[in-house]
């Protein structure tokens, strides 16, 4: 690694994966490059369906490409899985918590199974707990918690490792404005505090614009545009729209995104 | 924040499955423990046929010597085995769809230990229910050696394993809960009638008794009969225990397979 060119976060070349069914095979992502730097804060923005969460099991170890390649923090996707596991965190759309299971044994055993001592999980359990605001949730049951709470202790299970890349997929679907607003400005401390490379998914304008350096605009398996919000806006919003980036994304798509999500 | 940021870990070669299993197995016992009910539910079963089943044997003459409990009992564990490990794989779906699943196969973390160690999870708690039952079967009259109960706990605990592995080798491969209830349901149901469970294949027509040595789990059953009559060197207990154990290698070597691999399709 030399000081002109420093490894990407990401660097991913024709990244490919079908499904088989019986109905025929499903192409979710069709040749995917990517190259992310370290430290950016990186939207996948695209329709239901469109590829986003496919795409990041791929780069989180969990599915297997069928075609191309990807380095993760370095270290190559299908050669090395356990050394990207070693170096990223995922939170699932589903979030990944047992309701039943209390906040502190998720995060101890969660740093156990990034194979820390039992002293040192602990600690960590602690100290994660206090930079998330969860210490006062350390002994209920992740069931009991609200829908914001349990965002932040999914993004603590995925931050116990000091990740290097952190996967969030969909991280603000369902949830209310407020906890909303929390979790973004959560993400931008992530980043700034750690200098982690956030790469997150979401189908909503207004959160890719609020929150993320680069917005990839994904449809169909394959990447329609990339740029920032304002790239975006000023490249693809048609002359006769208002120039916002619900615009870009029609002409891009030609499909209306939710702008808002439900306040549930 | 206070932390720093990206500690290279440290490269080692060390065996780790046995830590990694040990992780797993802990947070999957300390669910287990929490859920009170779930562990009632598991007993409720093998309870009843304990209460309103057993005692209308006492009377018949089962075709073989000792009390009609040192039959029936053996009987009762090996189902409890066989009805309990099956069905495991039915919390691993929920788990999945949970998104526990994936979180946990995201760090690095043995992927066989998150086989075994659900799975010893389920051989402990098994092999804890049928103490529970031994006991209670001793409240009704059941006489057998120590040695001999030891033994029949040994032959749940390896049957218990084999098909807990097995199960959730299965549950990785199918979507829902219907489809793997299905599944299981087809599966162990016959085979469960035809291993001579609740009354032993000698009373049964030649037929019967000859489709009942084509399942592995008869011969289970009848090695820990003889057990806890406290006939230890028959014939019998080694086939069984030769049958029980090369069922459970076979199902772990498959439900590796089926567990480790699964997404790949
Ligand atoms: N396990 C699967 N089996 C078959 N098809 C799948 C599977 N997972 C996703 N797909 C299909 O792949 C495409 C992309 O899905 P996905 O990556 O989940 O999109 P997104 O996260 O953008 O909504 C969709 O057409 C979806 O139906
Ligand atoms: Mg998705």
């Amino acid at each position: 690694m030399s000081d002109q060119e420093p490894v990407p976060a990401l660097h991913v070349r024709g990244l490919a994966r079908s499904y088989r069914l019986p109905s025929g095979p499903v192409h979710a992502v069709r040749g995917l490059d990517l190259t992310v730097p370290r430290g950016e804060i990186l939207g996948f923005l695209g329709p239901n369906g469109a590829g986003k969460t496919t795409t990041q099991r791929m780069l989180a170890t969990l599915l297997p490409p069928t075609a191309g390649q990807a380095r993760v923090a370095g270290r190559d996707l299908v050669r090395d899985p356990a050394g990207v596991r070693a170096r990223i965190g995922y939170v699932a759309q589903a979030g990944g918590l047992d309701p039943g299971c209390g906040v502190r044994e998720e995060l101890v055993t969660q740093g156990r199974l990034h194979r820390m001592p039992r002293a040192a999980a602990r600690a960590r359990a602690g100290e994660l707990a206090a930079e998330l605001g969860l210490t006062a949730l350390l002994d209920r049951p992740t069931g009991a918690l609200s829908g914001g709470q349990r965002r932040r202790v999914e993004i603590a299970l995925g931050l116990v490792n000091r990740p290097e890349v952190l996967f969030l997929d969909e991280p603000t679907t369902g949830l209310d404005p407020g906890s909303r607003a929390g979790l973004w400005e959560l993400i931008r401390r992530i980043r700034r505090d750690l200098g982690t490379t956030v790469f997150l998914t979401t189908h909503y304008l207004d959160e890719a614009d609020a929150l993320c350096d680069r917005v990839v605009v994904i449809d169909g398996g394959r990447a329609v545009a990339e740029g920032s919000p304002a790239q975006l806006r000023s490249r693809y919003a048609p002359a006769d729209s208002a120039g916002t980036l619900q615009d870009a994304f029609l002409a891009l798509t030609g499909r209306g995104p939710t702008e808002k999500p439900l306040a549930v | 924040m206070t932390t720093t940021a990206h500690p290279a870990p440290a490269p080692t070669r060390i065996p780790r499955l046995p830590a990694d299993t040990a992780v797993v197995f802990g947070r999957c016992l300390r669910a287990t423990l929490r859920s009170r009910t779930n562990l009632l539910f598991g007993m409720l079963q093998p309870l009843l046929f304990l209460t309103f089943f057993g005692p209308l044997l006492t009377r018949l003459d089962l075709g073989a010597d000792g009390s009609p409990w040192q039959t029936f009992v053996p009987g009762i564990l090996v189902q409890l085995a066989l009805l309990g490990g099956s069905f495991v794989g039915l919390g691993l779906i929920v788990d999945r769809n949970l998104g526990v699943v994936d979180r946990m196969r995201a760090t690095p973390v043995a992927p066989l230990a998150l086989l075994l160690g659900r799975t010893l999870r389920d051989v402990v708690q098994l092999v804890a229910q049928s103490v529970l039952l031994v006991l209670l079967g001793f409240a009704f009259g059941l006489r057998a050696p120590l040695p001999g109960v030891l033994a029949g706990l040994a032959f749940v605990a390896v049957l218990s394993g084999a098909l807990a592995a097995l199960s959730y080798g299965l549950a990785a491969r199918l979507r829902t809960p219907p489809e793997f209830a299905a599944v299981a349901n087809t599966g162990v149901i016959p085979l469960m009638l035809l291993s001579g469970l609740l009354l032993p294949m000698s009373l049964a027509p030649g037929w019967l008794d000859g489709l009942s040595r084509a399942v592995p789990f008869r011969y289970t059953v009848d090695a820990v009969r003889e057990v806890f009559r406290g006939h230890y060197a028959a014939g019998t207990v080694g086939l069984g225990a030769a049958v029980t154990l090369a069922l459970a290698a076979l199902c772990l070597a498959a439900a590796t397979r089926l567990f480790t691999r699964a997404g790949r399709g």
